[in-house]
């Protein structure tokens, strides 16, 4: 009986490349996916693409490509990723380079774009009914993108592409198109859709679900101690035609896969487990099943799903001011007390000016979840004082920095080891538009 | 005894929204849960950090709730002047809830 095995390569855009070569060797691959775009990450790479036409795909796209390319190419693993960021037709041709360079002959290498909306939606063309109060005003939009699902994906595996990178796509639909590819399945048989979208849901964050994010050391009977994590494996599964799947991982990689760390990422980022929105399908949670079948595997069945929602989510990535932070510290006997004292000339000298919202913590106390759930920490031998406020401005955010370094000279005896920054904030708004006002495209290249 | 004795839990953010999963080791444990960590003793246990209500759903056969938690439009994470501005730590703050033994 056919399955089809896919491998997740990273979980987000900085993640580690290691253990998408040792799938790309030993886990006998269809198919090797990376998903490489959180939330914000698009408008990052808009700002990167606004400086640089060539510019705004993912940083370790050549890196990455390096490292597996030679590898799946020989043995005919196709990938999928949403490296393409803000710019997928600029990261095939990067990748087409470097395949070219590396002796990479006759490999298709696709570019799915069109999620791309900010044009229709600003000039008024298309309209985006917002999801939670008033959309930003236009002026301060950066980037808007609709989630694509798995339509484009099939387009360019139908027409042979070896390689396929993305814009903004829903996440489980990087995995999603290639198992209705595979085993023709009906884009409208909502409970293979929804089983399928499970799997890309447990995949997508890759070591996510094979022990990353899960370890609590010295726990009874060992049981959330995660074993090699410094040399962590990411998962694949091997998918049947029914749906049905075994997730696993290559035999001698780091940490553990059981139904314990399967079951926090069934339901990671997850609302209502029955009703997980997404673009190719209303999928369903609830009936999910977890199974031990081995050491390290673990059969996942049960995903149903609903017909696909009506409109397309989109992701509007906005200029939303500036942070400013600073930190110093104060040590041994009377800490506290000089710490608070730096608070209070912090909060007198920046609070009533130009800042929208400002916060000052003090580290080794209560820096993380409050006075509250904090309540019975010893007083600490030292203490580092945070200061950060949110301004329209660079310059009032910089103030920031400014005020907590004078604290050396003008502040509590004993003040030491000031640091600061600044940065822009780019926030994200979500809203809805009408399926048919976005048009997906594919571009395919070959080496 | 901690939540942290019979359960684990995982945290993630969407938008100004976080979720928390928590899983009971032994799903025979699960009616514990169930009965003592309701949505309003998860809203009373984080009202410093979060507003409105929680919504809380059940998984019985996995052993598993699902929190879904709202925080301030100021946290969001782009936003947030907190230390842990996407609030990955707070589902260990969830362990840290008293729980009373059921016989």
């Amino acid at each position: 009986m056919k399955t089809v095995r896919i491998g997740a390569g990273a979980g987000y855009s900085g993640d580690r490349i290691e253990p998408a070569v040792e799938l790309a060797e030993k886990g006998a691959l269809d198919y090797l996916v990376f998903e490489c775009l959180a939330e914000r990450t698009i408008a990052l790479a808009q700002k990167a693409r606004l400086r640089d036409p060539a510019a705004g795909y993912d940083p370790l796209l050549e890196e990455r490509m390096e490292a597996v390319l030679p590898l799946c190419a020989r043995s005919g693993i196709r990938i999928v990723s949403n490296m393409g960021a803000a710019n997928p037709a600029a990261a095939a041709e990067k990748t087409l380079e470097i395949a070219r360079r590396m002796g990479l002959g006759g490999l298709r290498i696709a570019a799915v774009s069109g999620d791309d909306v900010i044009e229709p939606l600003r000039s008024g063309v298309v309209a985006a009914q917002s999801l939670e109060g008033a959309l930003p005003p236009g002026d301060r939009w950066l980037s808007a993108n609709a989630y694509l699902g798995v339509a484009p994906i099939l387009d360019a595996l139908r027409a042979g592409a070896n390689v396929i990178l993305t814009g903004r796509v829903a996440d489980p639909a990087l995995f999603l198109a290639p198992l209705i590819h595979e085993f023709g399945w009906s884009v409208d048989d909502w409970n293979l859709m929804g089983q399928g979208t499970v799997v890309g849901h447990l995949l997508e964050c890759a070591g996510q679900l094979t022990g990353g994010y899960f370890a609590d050391p010295g726990s009874k009977d060992g049981r959330k101690d995660v074993p090699g994590l410094a040399h962590l494996g990411f998962p694949l599964a091997e998918v049947s035609a029914d749906g049905s799947a075994v997730l696993s991982k290559v035999e001698g990689s780091g940490g553990l896969l059981n139904r314990a760390t399967c079951t926090e990422q069934l339901l990671y980022e997850i609302q209502d487990p029955a009703a997980y929105y997404t673009p190719d399908v209303l999928a369903d949670f609830s009936h999910v099943a977890i199974e031990e079948v081995g050491r390290d595997r673990v059969r996942v069945t049960g995903g149903r799903g609903r017909v696909r929602p009506a409109a397309l989510k989109v992701s509007i990535g906005y200029h939303d001011g500036f942070l400013g932070e600073g930190q110093i510290s104060y040590a041994g006997p009377n800490a506290l007390a000089r710490a608070e004292l730096a608070r209070d000339i912090l909060a007198e000298r920046l609070g009533g000016g130009s800042f929208a919202e400002l916060r000052f913590d003090l580290i080794g106390l209560n820096s993380i979840h409050g006075a509250l759930l904090s309540r019975d920490a010893p007083v600490p031998y030292e203490i580092r004082v945070r200061a950060a406020g949110r301004a329209d401005s660079h310059r009032a955010a910089a103030l920031v920095v400014r005020e907590v370094e004078a604290l050396y000279t003008n502040g509590p005896a004993g003040g030491g080891g000031a640091s600061g920054s600044t940065k822009e904030v780019i926030a994200i708004a979500s809203a809805l538009v009408p399926r048919e006002c976005v048009s997906p495209r594919v571009e395919i290249l070959e080496s | 005894m901690l939540l942290h004795d019979i359960a684990h839990a995982r945290t993630g953010d969407k938008g100004n929204l976080v979720t928390i999963s928590l899983i009971a080791y032994r799903v025979e444990d699960f009616t514990l849960l169930e009965r003592q960590v309701t949505a309003e003793r998860v809203a009373a246990h984080f009202r410093e950090l979060i507003e409105g209500p929680v919504e809380r759903y059940a998984l019985p056969h996995l052993g598993a709730l699902n929190f879904v938690l709202r925080r301030p439009v100021a946290n969001t994470v782009t936003r947030s002047l907190l230390l842990d501005a996407h609030g990955k730590c707070l589902g260990s703050a969830l362990l840290a809830m008293e729980v009373e033994t059921e016989g």
